[in-house]
This record gives C-alpha cells, sequence and structure tokens, in this order.
C-alpha cells in the first residue's frame, strides 16, 4: 500500500477523499474515503472493484479531470491540478476524434509539442505499425471496429511518450476474443515500452492475467479490500491451479461487496470473465 | 435546447436498374396528377381562369424565362432571370449574415457559460416572435428595398443557426475534451481543434433548416417590403388573375430552394463525411 517508498515517477495517492453533490437528490456521495495507493514506475497495477465504487473516479483524479476533495494524488512529486501529457488515458469509449484520420489521431498529441509533419507522419507510420493497423492510416473511426479503435487510442497515447498510461475499462466495450487479443498486445506494448500502467476493470480475469498488482476495492466508498501481489510469469495460464486460487479469493471478497451493494439498493456489478 | 434533424441524403450505389425503378417510384404520383389536372382543365371540369392546365402554365413559364415581346397584357415577359437574380442575391445575402452572426453567436452562447447564460434568454424571448411580425420595422428603418429584404431574410435564417450551433457546442462529449487534454492540448486550442469540428453536423443542420427560412422570407418580403423578385411577380400577377404565372413562380422559388439545400447538403456530405450518423 502506500507504505512502500516511492521512487521519482510514481503515482502517491495519500489520503484521498472525494465527495460528489448530487444534485437531483440534494445528498453528498461519496465515491473515495482516504484512498491510498502509490503506484510506482514502470508498474503494472489493476484496480478492481464493483461497479460504482469509486475506481474510475480514481483515474480521473489521477489524470486531473476531476479535483480531489481531500487529500493529495502526486505524480513525480508534484500535486496533480490538470490533465498533462505526461498521463496518457486510454477510455472506455475509446474518444477518438471522429473527424481526423487515424493517422491524425495519433499525431494528435505531437501537433501540441510542435514537432514537423514529416516527422509526426513516421512516428505515426511506426504506431500504427505497432499496433497492428497497417493500411489503416486514412481511415476515419467511423469505419473501424471496437477492437481497432482502441488500438488506435493506445497509439494516440504512446505517440507523446508519457510515462504513465491510464485505462479505464479500456476492453469493456470489446467482445470476448478481441479482448483478449487485446490483453496481450497491451503486455507486449507494456513490456516493450516500459510504462506504468493503472487500469482499472471490473472483470477479476482480466486483473490477474495483466496485473503486477491487483488492488480489490470495496462497495462505495472505495476502500481498499486487499491488494493480490501476482508474481506469475507471463504470459499466464488462465487455467493453472494457482491461477484459480486466486480468482477463488478475489471473486468470494467481491461477492461480499456486492451482496452489500444490493442489499443497499445499488446497482449490481457484474464480474464479467475476461 | 432543440435542434431541428432533416434526412441525410445517402449515398448508397445501387444497381442502374433498381434506381430508374425507385425515380419512377417517387414520381409517378406527380406525373399522374399533372395528368388529371390537364384533363380535368381541358374537359371543363375545373376554371381555368383560377386553374389553368399545366400546358398553359408551362408555356407561361417559358414565356416568361425566354420571352421577347412584351405586350401590355404580359408585362412579365422575358423578365424571370432578373427576378430570379435579385431573389437569389437577396438570399444569399441574409443567409451570409445569418450564418456569420449565427455561429460566432452560438458558439459563444455555447462554450462561454457566462455569455450563454446572459445571452441565450434574450434570443429565447425574439425567436417566437414571427419574422413576419418584424415588416413594419424592416420598412421604417430600410426602406421598400432590398436592404429591408435582406434583414427579415437575414433574421429568419439566424435562429435556426444559432440554436444548432449552440446544441453542437452544448453536446461536445466530455471524453472528447478530457482525451485532447490529456494529449497536451491548450485550453484556448481547444475550440479550434475540438470544439468546432465536433459542432460541424449540427452547424450544417442549422444552415440547412436556415436556408430554407430564407426562401420562405424572400418571397414573403417581396410580397410586402420591396419591388422586385420573384416573390413581387408572384403577388403582383395575383393583381392581373395572372395564376399561370403565379404557378410558374411557386415552382421557380420551390426549384431555387431545392437547389440551395441540395448544394449546403453536397458542402456538408464533403465537411462532414466522418460524421458517424451519416
Amino acid at each position: 500500500m502506500s507504505n512502500a517508498v516511492s521512487q521519482p515517477g510514481a503515482i502517491v495517492a495519500e489520503h484521498v477523499t472525494k465527495v460528489y453533490e448530487d444534485i437531483e437528490h440534494g445528498e453528498e456521495v461519496v465515491a473515495l474515503r482516504d484512498f491510498n495507493l502509490t503506484v510506482q514506475p514502470q508498474e503494472f497495477v489493476a484496480i478492481l472493484g464493483p461497479s460504482g465504487c469509486g475506481k474510475s473516479t480514481f483515474l480521473n483524479i489521477v489524470a486531473g479531470f476531476e479535483p480531489v476533495t481531500g487529500g493529495v494524488v502526486k505524480v513525480d512529486g508534484h500535486a496533480v491540478t490538470g490533465p498533462g501529457a505526461d498521463r496518457g488515458v486510454v477510455f472506455q469509449d475509446f474518444a477518438l476524434f471522429p473527424w481526423l484520420t487515424v493517422q491524425q489521431n495519433i499525431e494528435f498529441g505531437l501537433r501540441n509539442q510542435g514537432m514537423p509533419s514529416d516527422q509526426r507522419a513516421s512516428m505515426a507510420e511506426g504506431l500504427i505499425r505497432l499496433v497492428h493497423l497497417e493500411g489503416c492510416a486514412r481511415r476515419y473511426p467511423r469505419e473501424l471496429s471496437g477492437g481497432m479503435k482502441q488500438r488506435v487510442a493506445i497509439a494516440r497515447v504512446l505517440a507523446t511518450n508519457s510515462p504513465i498510461l491510464l485505462m479505464d475499462e479500456p476492453f469493456g466495450a470489446l467482445d470476448a476474443l478481441t479482448r483478449f487479443a487485446m490483453q496481450k498486445q497491451l503486455l507486449e506494448i507494456w513490456e516493450k515500452h516500459q510504462k506504468m500502467v493503472l487500469f482499472i476493470t471490473h472483470s477479476i480475469d482480466e486483473a490477474l492475467y495483466l496485473a503486477d498488482r491487483v488492488v480489490i476495492l470495496s462497495a462505495r466508498p472505495g476502500r481498499i479490500l486487499k491488494v493480490l501481489e501476482i508474481s506469475d510469469p507471463r504470459p499466464r495460464d488462465l487455467t493453472s491451479p494457482s491461477f484459480n486460487t486466486m480468482r477463488a479469493a478475489a471473486l468470494r471478497l467481491l461477492e461480499e461487496e456486492v451482496n452489500v451493494a444490493s442489499q443497499a439498493g445499488a446497482y449490481v456489478a457484474s464480474t464479467a470473465t475476461a | 435546447m432543440s435542434s431541428i434533424s432533416l434526412p441525410l441524403a445517402k449515398r448508397v450505389d445501387r444497381p442502374p436498374r433498381r434506381r430508374l425503378r425507385s425515380l419512377l417510384k417517387k414520381i409517378l404520383v406527380p406525373i399522374v396528377l399533372v395528368v388529371l389536372w390537364e384533363v380535368a382543365a381541358n374537359a371543363g371540369m375545373v376554371d381555368v381562369r383560377f386553374i389553368p392546365a399545366p400546358t398553359k402554365v408551362l408555356a407561361a413559364w417559358y414565356q416568361w424565362i425566354f420571352g421577347t415581346q412584351k405586350t401590355l397584357g404580359d408585362p412579365y415577359v422575358g423578365t424571370w432571370a432578373l427576378h430570379a437574380l435579385q431573389s437569389g442575391y437577396r438570399v444569399l445575402l441574409g443567409f451570409f449574415f445569418a450564418g456569420a452572426v449565427g455561429i460566432l453567436l452560438g458558439v459563444l452562447i455555447g462554450y462561454f457559460r457566462l455569455f450563454g447564460e446572459l445571452v441565450d434568454p434574450l434570443l429565447q424571448m425574439l425567436r417566437p416572435i414571427p419574422i413576419t411580425a418584424w415588416v413594419p420595422f424592416a420598412v421604417i428603418f430600410f426602406g421598400i428595398q432590398t436592404p429591408s429584404a435582406v434583414f427579415l431574410i437575414a433574421l429568419g435564417a439566424f435562429f435556426p443557426i444559432v440554436v444548432n450551433t449552440t446544441a453542437g457546442v452544448n453536446r461536445v462529449p466530455r471524453s472528447l475534451i478530457r482525451a485532447a487534454q490529456m494529449l497536451g492540448t491548450p485550453n484556448l486550442k481547444l475550440l479550434p481543434r475540438v470544439i468546432l469540428p465536433a459542432a460541424l453536423p449540427s452547424i450544417f443542420t442549422g444552415l440547412r433548416v436556415g436556408v430554407g427560412m430564407a426562401w420562405v422570407l424572400v418571397v414573403v418580403s417581396e410580397m410586402l417590403a420591396v419591388k422586385g423578385g420573384l416573390g413581387y411577380v408572384l403577388w403582383d400577377s395575383y393583381y392581373y388573375m395572372r395564376m399561370d404565372i403565379i404557378i410558374a413562380a411557386m415552382l421557380s422559388i420551390g426549384l431555387l430552394g431545392f437547389v440551395s439545400d441540395w448544394l449546403i447538403l453536397q458542402i456538408s456530405n464533403h465537411v462532414v463525411r466522418w460524421n458517424e450518423g451519416r
């Protein structure tokens, strides 16, 4: 947890609290309470929890999209005050710019850096190859499948060379086979590019398959129930006995949370498999 | 804030025979009606003083466009191009002002919250006033001449453009703005790089509704506030009971309105060819 000594470039969340005003019902919703987490550079951390537990809220805070109500989030020693190109975000709904082609989407961040167009084009070409989208450079997002769109989104944040990737249920909208292929590709990219990945998911299998550490959150307000350290070498075998043991442990923890949440009348989270 | 959506023409490549059949289906009912009308007029079943036969209308229209000999009974011979140009010029000018001001204000209202809160209520109060109610003001300030017509046209086309532009800016998905921010886009550049392109489909919807309004209002203003143009001829020929010219004027206006809408649609289909809704 947060006791670990943070290295340069780490994300450190200290006593983070986030309270929303529910204007319709005139009440306050506590999404996160006294949340502490440190993620080291080049580490792959998955945050796993039932729907509405505040896991996406935490990612939005790290990304600088939403302010904290209390506590602080530091990236490389500096408190987060807003979004920045040092933290690339991959969204569940892809958030590609529909009026730009695949290549222009990938070059978007590079244009902000003022890179000349021939350099941008050659970088984009390399990234298009990396995410296996050869021949799609001039297509518009509407001409791509969900998996292809998310590969463009990943290439787009790799282009800016941010050391941190924040991924908010990035494969949640994809079908099971595409999802599995994307998970493998993501691991390849992560191993090659040595990035820190903070990965939000509600799929136990996805978290266990991908991450070095899986942080399991409670139902709202999100507290850390358990942190699973996974030292199994990659690629991991989803059918191995040790994988099953971890899966069972995670499932037990989450089931209790879902029961508590459903008794409270909250939406029951699905623990869909990868 | 409501926006009006129009069906967009879809580019579907159909085999030629099917396309021919689809065209025939579209024009079958109008053709049958025109034939019945012709037969009824020739058989004396309708009073041709009020409803002249289609052939008579076509002949009058032809004379209006290509005729060279003006007579005392037919002052319109050969004047079609002049009147069409006058109307077209007014529409173009009014539509240009409406587009420029409407898009600018729409973006400001949608993007700058305070500006929107201050200005939008005023627009919503003015919007329900029928444009025809502005005619006295237009005539007093601009006289019975072109500026008066341009003012009315611009006012009428302005409202759908500003409303749709505002809606388009308001509807830009938050995730697109966040995506641009996390890619290092400075706040000042969000407008040209994200907000404007994302709002383009709505802006074009507003322009299409606006150009339709422009043709409605050019006729109204030429009937009431200027001398000259297709709307003027339509009203003037009514005094002479020239129903053939009236119908020819109606068809001319409809045709020009259709062509302007088609032109904007072509531009729109090119500019927002990326649009997912298409």
